[in-house]
């Protein structure tokens, strides 16, 4: 399987990554490689197989639906890279 | 001091031997001294574990200390370590000081351990070669121009320079087992489920796993006893009680039955290194045991299957890295988009940019049946493989990695020769069962790893097979000349 400048950028819009101009050759040809040793999984007869999600087969846990964790706002927002009251700060989204 | 095992150490802590100030200060001078040739440490805790040390020797004066007290330990740098550096060797958490413990620190701490510091990985445990750090390449104490293999390529080189008595590391597809081959160490991946990943940095959280790397089986299990146990804030944690991993140590090997998979012995192993595994497999003949050739049929799917399904994995969980709420955010963005965009653009290197594209290319829409599903099906044949097996054997063994430690650089333009050189490890990952690596010899004076793996919840199996073959032979008490 081959992809071209156009996958790559549209998959790394999907991931929201910058990826220099300079780099694409780079990714068209190592994902390329990549999916390439994918592929060999077509060959695999899985008709009649589960997927498997979980190691174990086992399923999620349920809890009691009451609060376990404290407040611990200014904690947490000491290491964010932009905050106010309380907030965390984006670029304007709405006009 | 460095030379002694966990429980020696306990006991001249304990008797009053030496204090735990001074073991941990002498680990931090053997730091000092190696680690900027190694680069094994990210971050060294001087003066936090000198304090933590203080008060483990007041719990052993005043005869309240357990068993670990006191003894230092390095934690590879996917851990989260409240008021400590937890970079996951990425640009992007190059700031990041975490704000809670992983379960796992928790735990060690309450054993009385002293943290000496934060071990190098390949970036968020994405490579086998430590290469793709943040930080930069560490060294093989070993040899010093190869790699220690990775993910946990710090905790590794730590180990076998003796910088450290005992080091955790985490392995979704060998990060254990691997690094643990190349640098002559005992590494045990637990199933999994075993040990709690709160607060361990998620990469494929359907595989990933803690566990120990260590100088031999008893210390493993020793620091095993610590690690293992339910916790409620990691869902997929295993309600199961754990054992004491160091009782079964000494039980007999006789009659137990050991299955040799031919798909790992095939064509692309190292000649040198079958003869070293071959050889690890007579001891164990001589021991009792008794040798079977069994069949993994579906192993060539299991890299391709990883592929798939950690890569999505990991696309996911690396989304919340997006430079609002902690880590990495680029100068002056112009929208919301841009800051997204760039922040991760700038924050990841290449390699998990590979994965985070992979990822979501294989779950975008139209492919998912292609790709994750597929592979969730391949992933359920290559573990029935092992179902059928321990029908007939208790334990798999064979070679760890294929190879002894290869050149730093070797395979920087070549990610898909790379990921193959996983083939042995990985596939106990998608089985999610317990694997080992133990020092089994050398080939050219580089040492190479025996693994076995182990039926669900069988680490106690796994660590008694591992301590009859160490005293048996010598190959886990052999140290670089250079860090003696």
């Amino acid at each position: 399987m081959s992809l071209d400048k156009t996958d790559v950028e549209k998959i790394a819009h999907l991931a929201r990554l910058a990826i220099d101009d300079s780099d694409i050759p780079g990714y068209v040809r190592d994902l390329g490689n990549i999916f390439n040793l994918v592929e060999q999984l077509s060959d695999a007869d899985t008709s009649n197989i589960s997927p498997m999600a979980h190691p174990l087969d086992a399923h999620q846990r349920l809890r009691p639906d009451v609060v376990t964790e404290t407040n611990q706002r200014e904690l947490f927002q000491s290491i964010a890279p932009e905050t106010a009251d309380g907030l965390y700060l984006v670029p304007q989204v709405i006009e | 001091m460095h030379n002694k095992s966990l429980s020696e150490l306990s006991a001249s802590l304990h008797n009053g031997e030496f204090t735990s100030v001074e073991l941990t200060q002498h680990y931090l001078d053997r730091i000092n001294a190696h680690n900027d040739n190694l680069n094994a440490f990210i971050t060294v805790c001087d003066d936090r574990a000198i304090e933590q040390a203080k008060m483990a020797d007041q719990q052993l004066q005043s005869k309240t200390a357990g068993i670990l007290t006191g003894i230092p330990l390095a934690h590879k740098d996917i851990f989260c370590t409240q008021g400590v550096l937890t970079s996951c060797a990425s640009k992007m958490l190059s700031n990041f000081v975490s704000p809670y413990d992983a379960t796992v620190v928790e735990k060690i701490n309450a054993a009385g351990m002293v943290t000496l510091g934060k071990t190098n990985m390949d970036e968020f445990a994405m490579g086998s070669s430590n290469e793709t750090s943040f930080y930069g390449a560490v060294k093989n104490p070993w040899d010093t121009n190869r790699v220690p293999g990775g993910s946990s390529g710090g905790s590794a080189a730590a180990m076998a320079a003796r910088l450290a008595p005992i080091a955790t590391g985490s392995d979704t597809g060998g990060s254990i087992r691997q690094p643990a081959s190349l640098c002559n160490l005992t590494g045990l991946k637990p199933t999994y489920g075993r040990i709690s990943r709160y607060g361990m940095i998620a990469f494929a959280s359907s595989l990933d796993q803690a566990g120990p790397m260590a100088n031999n089986a008893e210390d493993a299990a020793l620091l095993l006893n610590v690690m293992s146990g339910f916790d409620e804030r990691d869902s997929t944690s295993v309600e199961r009680d754990v054992p004491d991993y160091t009782a079964d140590l000494n039980n007999s090997l006789a009659g137990l039955r050991i299955g040799l998979p031919k798909e790992y012995f095939d064509e692309g192993l190292d000649p040198e290194v079958a003869a070293t595994i071959q050889a690890a497999i007579k001891v164990y003949e001589s021991l009792g045991a008794t040798i079977k050739e069994i069949t993994l049929p579906n192993t060539h799917l299991a890299v391709p299957t990883y592929y798939v399904i950690a890569p999505a994995e990991c696309s996911s969980n690396l989304s919340r890295m997006d430079g609002v709420r902690f880590g990495h955010r680029c100068e002056n963005p112009k929208d919301l988009q841009d800051l997204y965009q760039r922040s991760r653009g700038e924050g990841f290197g290449d390699e998990v940019k590979r994965r985070i594209l992979i990822g979501a290319y294989a779950l975008s829409a139209g492919y998912y049946d292609a790709y994750y599903l597929k592979a969730q099906q391949c992933r359920r044949l290559v573990s029935e493989d092992f179902k059928q097996a321990f029908a007939d054997v208790d334990v798999i063994m064979g070679p760890t990695a294929p190879t002894t430690a290869s050149n730093l650089g070797n395979n920087a333009d070549d990610p898909v020769a790379t990921y193959l050189a996983d083939i042995y490890t990985i596939s106990a990952n998608l089985a999610g069962l317990p694997g080992m690596s133990i020092p089994a010899g050398f080939v050219n004076s580089l040492p190479v790893g025996l693994q076995i793996i182990g039926n669900y919840f069988d680490e106690a199996r796994l660590l008694n097979v591992a301590h009859r073959y160490q005293q048996e032979t010598d190959w886990h008490t052999k140290i670089p000349t250079a860090f003696q």
